[in-house]
């Protein structure tokens, strides 16, 4: 059982937990992350490690409410235990010094994207941010990102903050200009796709961390598989980061639909044992 | 003297009943039927079929405390050498064991020794209130066991019945291994796996879960930590696939996913359990393995309207127990043989939705002893299907070797070992599928026997 020792609600719908797992803090790296289990009827899910202090022994998650095990998630409070957690999962980012990079975190990818920007910027890389939101109302991590990154741009779509726009289209004019050594974007898997594309056609390394469904998250399964260049690989001990001009989008895409219906029909249904918790209905 | 050719059946849930629950299939003997099939036993000088049985049970033994009608004696003769007599009697390839060197098998059938194994089992479970009062002197001496399957389930047994303080490392978030997540619930309920597993419990085996090792501790940590020895039973944890065109489509699972699902994760009782599993009403499962046929039936007992395995060699080379083919058989699954995907089609939104398949003859005898399957030029031909099931194997899982200095490991990725278990790395033993590649249970049992009296003998001499 893992202890919640802090909640904090970052924006609607998007929550930071700070959880009691030595084991995990004293190895959790940039790039990597864990998989969990909300109660004994949950999912597993992979979520990634935010933040994790060795000394104290604990990690953090940032997580944004979409599906069913994310809703159950949220209604865990300060002091709760979540039954199962296991990990560091995953390659550990390769952090070393590029020169110029840039950064991308769209929507709560501004999260994962952190730590990464962080050991980037120790590693003595020039570190331009840019981190993208539907509106103010989401946008998260401004604070942190600022303080780890050389510079931080802002972009919403409506415009509410920071640049109106999409990610790609800040991206863009960073690309015109002085050309970066790298590109490394988190995001929703159509915002990854984008990017990948915009930077091939600037012929800028570009590194995407993939978030495809996953169970045991050992390599166990196989139901993480995504299509890099020629070769099928496990994103679970393979991944998560990969070259995004070789990542086959569009299996990816539709790969992570594979659950669609059966997630409507879940998170319709008053689920029997271990009950809806109530704050969601 | 009479004498009964054939076997005491199995009373079994009907086919037609069982597709529609995850129930138990074989129900096993009653106290009169176990009485009566120990009775067939000769009791042979020299107990051939002892011979036969990988972790060495004292087979006539217990079943002469079966006739006598002593079964609490007769479940505890067994544990004596076998940590997990209920998995045993329930998935063990007897057949290929103890049964086939049983001498009346000669002239009938043998004697079911996997069921009164069974029957045994169950009523100890059941009755014997005893508590297990161990004679042991402690060593003080710490071991750890990498994986809670049936290798490391039956090390860590026989190590702390030798004193020794064991921890088990289990990635998942339940001990059993594949006893856990691979073997569905109406082969194997999960019930027994914790009651076997609470029994280790019971000898101060220590278990913990979600501890990945060569992520969460490296097994050169594990030493540090003071454990004086290791042994390495992760079994075959790899998928493999065909790398055929379309094997990436939505409705493409290999085997361990789909099991795992539905055993581990319980997507059987979807959404009651939170882990959903897809499955379409036509479903292909590629191999002929138990693998294949736990799939197969599971597939139907999801709601699958049609269930085909698809198998490249004849119905002779089929790897899969007798009784598994037979129960599969009986559940409607149907068999299609000399028979192997090249290619899988989808729908515009990209679900699978055609196989093209290719068919084989058998050609001359390979390295395995079959006769190897060729394809026969210009065969091609579409099946339908809206799930493929990938069971054709699984390899080592490469997170401890990748992690581990000096860890030795062949081409195929399993840890190489000498005749006792004993890997490249002093101090780590291995055994089961991370060294054999995918098995059986029984004979990652018999591993783990074997690791367990080598590693007392090299902390002794230590």
């Amino acid at each position: 059982m893992y202890r919640i020792l802090q909640k904090r609600s970052l924006a609607t719908g998007i929550h930071m937990y700070e959880i009691s797992a030595p084991e995990i803090a004293a190895k959790a790296l940039p790039g990597q992350f864990i998989i969990l289990r909300v109660d004994e009827w949950g999912e597993r899910i992979p979520l990634t490690i935010f933040d994790f202090d060795r000394k104290s022994g604990s990690i953090k998650i940032i997580f944004q409410e979409v599906g069913f095990t994310t809703k159950r998630l949220a209604c865990l409070k300060q002091g709760d235990f979540i039954t199962d957690i296991a990990g560091p999962l995953g390659m550990p980012s390769h952090i070393k010094k590029y020169g110029r990079v840039i950064a991308i975190g769209g929507g709560v990818g501004a999260a994962p994207i952190f730590p990464i920007v962080r050991a980037l910027k120790e590693a003595g890389n020039e570190v331009i941010s840019i981190i993208g939101a539907k509106s103010a109302e989401t946008l998260i991590l401004q604070d942190v990102m600022n303080n780890v990154s050389d510079r931080l741009i802002i972009c919403t779509d409506d415009g509410s903050v920071g640049e109106k726009g999409f990610v790609t289209e800040v991206l863009q004019k960073q690309l015109t200009g002085e050309k970066p050594d790298l590109v490394m974007a988190i995001g929703p898997l159509p915002m990854m796709q984008a990017v990948s594309e915009l930077t091939a056609s600037y012929a800028v390394k570009t590194l995407v961390s993939l978030n495809p469904i996953m169970v045991d998250g050992t390599g166990m399964c196989g139901a993480c598989r995504v299509k890099i260049g020629e070769e099928t690989k496990f994103a679970c001990v393979e991944g998560p980061e990969f070259d995004g001009h070789l990542v086959d989008w569009e299996t990816l895409i539709r790969r992570s639909t594979m659950y669609a219906k059966e997630q409507e029909l879940i998170l319709g249904e008053k689920v029997r044992s271990g009950g809806g918790c109530g704050c969601h209905s | 003297m009479s004498f009964i050719t054939a076997k005491h059946p199995m009373p079994e849930q009907d086919p037609r009943e069982r597709i529609k629950n995850f129930k138990e299939v074989a129900l096993g003997y009653d106290q009169e039927t176990a009485v009566a099939e120990a009775n067939r036993c000769l009791q042979c000088k020299g107990a051939p079929c002892q011979k036969g049985c990988p972790v060495g049970v004292e087979i006539p033994a217990f079943i002469k405390l079966i006739k006598e009608g002593d079964f609490i004696a007769a479940g505890n003769k067994i544990k004596e050498r076998n940590n997990l007599p209920a998995v045993c009697g329930r998935v063990c390839p007897q057949e290929n064991q103890c049964e086939k060197q049983c001498v009346l098998g000669k002239r009938g059938e043998p004697v079911g020794i996997g069921r009164l194994e069974r029957f045994a089992a169950d009523f100890g479970a059941a009755f014997d209130r005893t508590a297990q009062h161990l004679s042991r002197q402690l060593t003080g001496k710490k071991v750890a066991v990498i994986g809670s399957g049936p290798a490391g389930l039956t090390a860590a047994g026989d190590l702390a019945k030798l004193g020794y303080r064991v921890t088990v490392f289990e990635a998942l978030h339940v001990p059993g291994g594949v006893l856990a997540y691979g073997i569905p619930e109406f082969r194997l309920p999960k019930d027994i796996v914790k009651r076997e597993v609470d029994y280790l419990k019971s000898l101060g085996v220590e278990i913990k879960t979600n501890m990945i090792i060569g992520k969460t501790f490296t097994i050169d940590e594990l030493f540090t930590d003071g454990f004086q020895a290791i042994f390495v039973a992760t079994g075959a944890g790899l998928p493999y696939f065909m790398n055929i065109p379309g094997e990436n489509l939505n409705g493409v699972f290999s085997a361990n996913e789909f099991l795992t699902r539905t055993n581990l994760m319980k997507a059987y009782m979807f959404p009651e359990y939170h882990t959903p599993v897809h499955i379409g009403a036509k479903v292909a499962v590629i191999g002929a393995g138990n693998v294949a046929m736990d799939s197969a039936r599971t597939a139907l007992r999801l709601g699958a309207q049609k269930v085909t395995v698809v198998y490249r060699r004849s119905e002779k080379e089929m790897p899969a127990r007798l009784e598994e083919i037979k129960h599969a058989q009986e559940e409607g699954v149907e068999f299609l043989f000399l028979t192997s995907p090249v290619k899988l089609i989808g729908d515009k939104e990209g679900w699978v939705k055609n196989m093209q398949c290719i068919r084989y003859e058998l050609g001359e005898p390979d390295a395995s002893g079959r006769r190897k399957p060729v394809a026969v030029p210009g065969s091609e031909f579409n099946v339908e299907v809206d799930t493929v099931i990938m069971a054709i194997g699984q390899g080592p899982n490469p997170l401890i070797t990748q992690t581990t200095d000096g860890l030795m490991s062949n081409a195929r990725g399993n840890i190489i070992v000498d005749e006792r278990g004993q890997t490249t790395r002093l101090g780590v033993f291995a055994g089961g599928d991370i060294v054999t590649g995918a098995a059986t249970v029984i004979l990652a049992m018999g591993a783990g026997k074997q690791a367990a009296i080598s590693i007392d003998q090299y902390l002794r001499d230590k």
